[in-house]
């Protein structure tokens, strides 16, 4: 990986990351987190952040297909790596079911913990397209919401893995 | 009072009873065919932005030039500040500004007026473990923190007030030298007769419970971006109330509340977290003001903990006679509050405490004294339900310990006992609409509680316990003739979109939504034509914000107001353009026909909108909200009066490990009283969250200090907050009800289903082990010990894990 030193010496790095599709080269610290990469250097807000420690998933992205917390991952681990944020999940201004799912079945309050709720839905059912409820709450089990004790955040997964979601 | 007589108050297993239908639990409700709009399910109007990641929170801000800062807090809980240096800090490339209390207004601050201790920064002594000392305002946010750790404070540490019981004593540190004793409220309230109610009664039973300390925690750190230029102030923040923000910024700048603007973004959850200006808003005005740069500042989690405003912890005495039927005739509330380094809105708190336990059931004779203590601890404030969800836990817990001591079903003591509509509480409290006792009916019948009571295998149990809650509070925070709440709507020059302006504020709730649902209906329009501004001081209309669950009626009526003034000029000049009486048109749904010909559409809303537009300018629409005079005369009688009262009552089934102690929750059944409903699906919403967190404070959520005063658990995995995994079957349903004294007859329903949640896992364990948990949480370790200690006392062989030896206990 290419390094230049500034006037202190604090080296940076170029990390090479393809974000939703588009590849992008981005100057980072050693120490500069994902999360800030994509929020602060490529303003993807859709990203959020609400413990920076791994404990709420507010930040959960798609890194090579496995849900992150993007608080936990340095940037430089994203180097040459696949990320799909928020952003990048409905296509070409289509929403995806899981969105669609949520927006009806009224899964969303404050919507701070969506796009990382949606992520961890979208991981699960990639993997196992039909999953039980206690599949379900397992998977989003690493996504805290304060909002709406998860019920239709459950019901709004389940509902677009059956397909009980209209187009 | 009226006397219970009907069918509800006999015994339980009458068999003149009729047999009960059951409601299956987890049906929609039904929607109402009368309306339009309102009472459907309709998509939150913000859901694409929410889904897509385009929703804009505070922190997603960006501004050209922008700086950003942070603020040093203590970590005493209680020293003198004998001298900061910021003089290194200040030196360090890429900072702008150090700033400490002699660099801003000295001016006190708080958000109830009665009791002004705040300062921006400390500047003799910091009082609790976070307290505010300096800040600064740097390039990026890792030059903040090499700046936060170059300043050099010296303190002389001075000792400290932990427990709010010792508090009091004589020989006890002083936090605040106005407030001597730590006395920061005192509250004596006495109505009726309760020495001769006492006297009178068959049964006197005294219970003690201890509450806990919990934390909003809404998932969006507090953050605030200030903009200083030209004089004027413009505030981005993470709020519940641009209001108050914008009225005490602008108080302690000086400035003309004109010169301040302050705007809600996106809000990721309150919970009562975000209603008064911080630290953030206060110093980052002024570091913008000194640098003449945008200053973005936020909280970390463990800053927000420290930060707190959450629930105050409560030591609960309550006394009650009844007679032998079980009729309540008198109740002693005696609490005592901490509440911690600063005042915030404890005051309301602690007069919420022990008011609002007079609604539910129905007596002439109360009294209530409360103290409300300084500790170095951190502020608490208002958290969901306010000062009412630990009291009505011991009030619950209270009632079936005396059913229990009297042979009464839980449910048959609250039915006799049970509010009836119409009627007024000791203190004062007008109740309209009540629908207390059919709450209890179909919370017995969908829980099939007759089935279950008393029949349930060992190790399972089933509670029930009731709430109430206002719909927005009768008077505002800060003494003012301001209408409660106000509205203006435009319609566009063709008629095809309308945009509301509300000061009212969304925090996820869903009030953008339920308020342009209330605008369409009142319009005679479509939801999906409806746009919505809101929140913004300088855009919108005045309205207190998004507190005491105030929105739905309050904003709700000033929005319905508006709607129906567009709605008279619209038919005005669609009558004047058919050559038709106005008064003999209707509009629905942007349909125009003569209302005894609802058939035949005779014109639409948008041509004779867009004629109007033609004719005499802009559609326009005004509303405005001000609750009638309510309460009565004496000390503190403002609080908790409101329009209207919800209504719930809960069930909660559980099985504890005999073993662990560990209490599995398994169905919760929350039945309400909520008034008319704007939007089942968000209703539904409400109660699950509500109740989410009620279960939350129940069995899990607790701050935790260490033998400094410094928090123990300040992250949302070691506060435990509850995840997918932990919640039980939820099962939300309604009783029918119409308050007169809202819109559509609507009525709270955000905070009340914290209330009974508390009291009813209590009383589940209560009915499964036959222990009481006296304090909250009702951690596995309470349940066990309590377990043991039963056991202890029936005389069982205990295995004592210190020794680990098996004894009898003597």
């Amino acid at each position: 990986m290419q390094a230049i030193a500034d006037k202190q010496g604090v080296k940076r790095y170029l990390v090479d990351v393809t974000v939703n599709g588009d590849d992008y080269s981005v100057v980072v610290k050693a120490n500069t987190l994902l999360v800030n990469l994509l929020r602060d250097e490529i303003d993807l807000t859709g990203t959020k952040k609400g413990c920076e420690l791994g404990d709420c998933g507010s930040c959960t992205v798609l890194l090579d297909g496995k849900p992150v917390d993007a608080c936990l991952v340095l940037a430089l681990e994203a180097d040459g790596c696949d990320v799909i944020t928020i952003e990048g999940v409905a296509q070409h201004g289509e929403l995806d079911k899981l969105q669609r799912s949520f927006a009806d079945n009224a899964a969303i309050q404050c919507g701070y913990c969506t796009p990382g709720m949606i992520l961890s839905a979208k991981a699960l059912l990639t993997r196992n397209p039909k999953p039980t409820e206690p599949e379900v709450r397992a998977a989003i089990s690493g996504n805290l919401c304060r909002c709406t004790g998860y019920v239709n955040i459950v019901k709004a997964v389940m509902a677009a893995a059956s397909g009980e979601v209209t187009a | 009072m009226s006397q219970p007589t009907n069918a509800a108050g006999q015994p339980q297993n009458d068999p003149k009873l009729p047999p009960r239908e059951y409601t299956h639990p987890g049906l929609p409700e039904p929607e109402n065919k009368d309306y339009a709009v309102i009472g459907k399910s309709k998509p939150k109007i913000d859901a694409r932005e929410k889904v897509t990641g385009q929703a804009r929170y505070t922190a997603d801000l960006k501004f050209p030039n922008m700086l950003y800062g942070k603020i040093l807090t203590s970590p005493y809980a209680h020293a003198r500040i004998l001298s900061i240096d910021t003089s290194e800090a200040e030196k360090l490339p890429g900072v702008k500004a150090v700033i400490t209390h002699k660099d801003v207004p000295t001016l006190k601050y708080g958000i109830s007026p009665a009791r002004w201790d705040e300062n921006i920064f400390c500047s003799e002594t910091v009082k609790f473990v976070g307290d505010k000392v300096a800040a600064v305002a740097c390039i990026d946010e890792e030059t903040c923190y090499k700046a936060l750790k170059a300043i050099k404070v010296d303190y002389e540490v001075l000792p400290a007030v932990l427990d709010p019981l010792h508090a009091m004593d004589e020989d006890a540190p002083q936090i605040h030298p106005e407030y001597p004793r730590n006395n920061n409220t005192e509250i004596h309230q006495d109505f009726g007769d309760v020495d001769a109610a006492f006297k009178q009664a068959d049964y006197v039973r005294t219970d003690f419970f201890v509450g806990n300390r919990t934390y909003q925690a809404p998932l969006e750190p507090h953050t605030a971006t200030s903009i200083w230029q030209d004089g004027k102030l413009t505030v981005y923040s993470s709020t519940q109330s641009p209001h108050y923000f914008q009225y005490y910024i602008a108080r302690e700048f000086g400035l003309p509340m004109g010169d301040v603007r302050v705007i809600k973004t996106y809000v990721g959850g309150g919970f009562g977290g975000k209603l008064e200006p911080t630290g953030l808003e206060f110093a980052g005005a002024a570091l913008s003001k000194i640098t003449g740069r945008p200053v973005k500042m936020f909280y970390d989690r463990a800053e927000m903990f420290a930060h707190n405003r959450g629930r105050h912890r409560q030591y609960m005495k309550l006394t009650t006679g009844v007679d032998k039927e079980g009729m309540i005739l008198g109740v002693h509330a005696d609490f005592i509050m901490d509440g911690g380094a600063y005042t915030s809105l404890g005051i309301a708190s602690a007069y919420y405490a022990g008011a609002m336990l007079t609604l539910t059931y129905e007596f002439d004779n109360y009294r209530f004294d409360m103290h409300r203590v300084y500790t170095n601890l951190p502020a608490c404030g208002a958290q969901r339900g306010h000062g009412a969800p630990q009291p009505r836990y011991a009030f619950e817990a209270h009632l079936d310990n005396i059913a229990k001591d009297l042979g009464i079903d839980p449910i048959e003591i609250r039915l006799k006992n049970a509010r009836r509509p119409n009627t007024v509480t000791p203190n004062d409290y007008v109740v309209n609409s009540c629908e207390m006792v059919a709450c209890l009916e179909k919370a017995r019948d969908v829980s099939g509680w007759r089935d279950k009571k008393g029949h349930l295998p060992p190790g399972r149990g089933i509670g029930i316990a009731t709430g109430s809650f206002v719909s927005g509070a009768g008077y505002p925070i800060y003494r003012t003739d301001l209408p409660q709440a106000s509205a203006m709507i435009k319609v566009g020059e063709d008629g095809t979109a309308a945009t509301l302006y509300t000061g009212a504020t969304d925090i996820g709730q869903g009030s953008d939504t339920i308020l342009c649902q209330m605008a369409a209906e009142a319009m005679g329009y479509t939801y999906e034509q409806m746009k919505i501004v809101a929140a913004d001081t300088e855009t919108t209309p005045h309205d207190f914000g998004a507190y005491a669950s105030r929105q739905t009626l309050m904003s709700g009526a000033a929005v319905k107001q508006a709607g129906e003034e567009v709605k008279t000029q619209l038919l005005e000049t669609a009558g004047q353009m058919l050559d038709f009486p106005p008064e003999q048109l209707e509009v629905r749904l942007g349909k125009i026909f003569a209302k005894d010909n609802p058939d035949t559409i005779l014109t639409t809303f948008e041509d004779v909108a867009r004629t109007f537009f033609v004719r005499k300018g802009p559609l326009t629409g005004r509303g405005s909200y001000a609750p009638p005079k309510l309460g009565g005369k004496f000390k503190g009688a403002p609080v908790g009066t409101s329009p209207a009262y919800s209504f719930a009552a809960q069930v909660s089934e559980v099985e504890i490990d005999q073993e662990t102690g560990e209490v599995a929750v398994l169905d919760v059944w929350d039945v309400h009283d909520c008034g008319q409903v704007i939007n089942p699906a968000l209703l539904h919403a409400q109660v699950h969250g509500a109740l989410y967190m009620g279960m939350g404070e129940a069995i899990w959520e607790e701050v935790r200090f260490d033998k400094n005063g410094k928090i123990a658990n300040p992250t949302l995995g070691e506060y435990r907050l509850p995840t997918a995994l932990d919640m039980p079957r939820v099962h939300s349903s309604l009783v029918p009800s119409y308050e007169p004294a809202g819109p559509w007859g609507v009525k709270e329903v955000g905070e009340g289903a914290t209330l009974p949640t508390m009291g009813c896992f209590r009383n589940a364990i209560f009915d499964a082990m036959g222990v009481s948990v006296n304090s909250l949480p009702l951690t596995p370790e309470k349940v066990w010990s309590a377990l043991r200690e039963k056991r202890k006392a029936d005389g069982e062989e205990v295995w004592d894990p210190m020794t680990c030896e098996c004894y009898l206990e003597d």
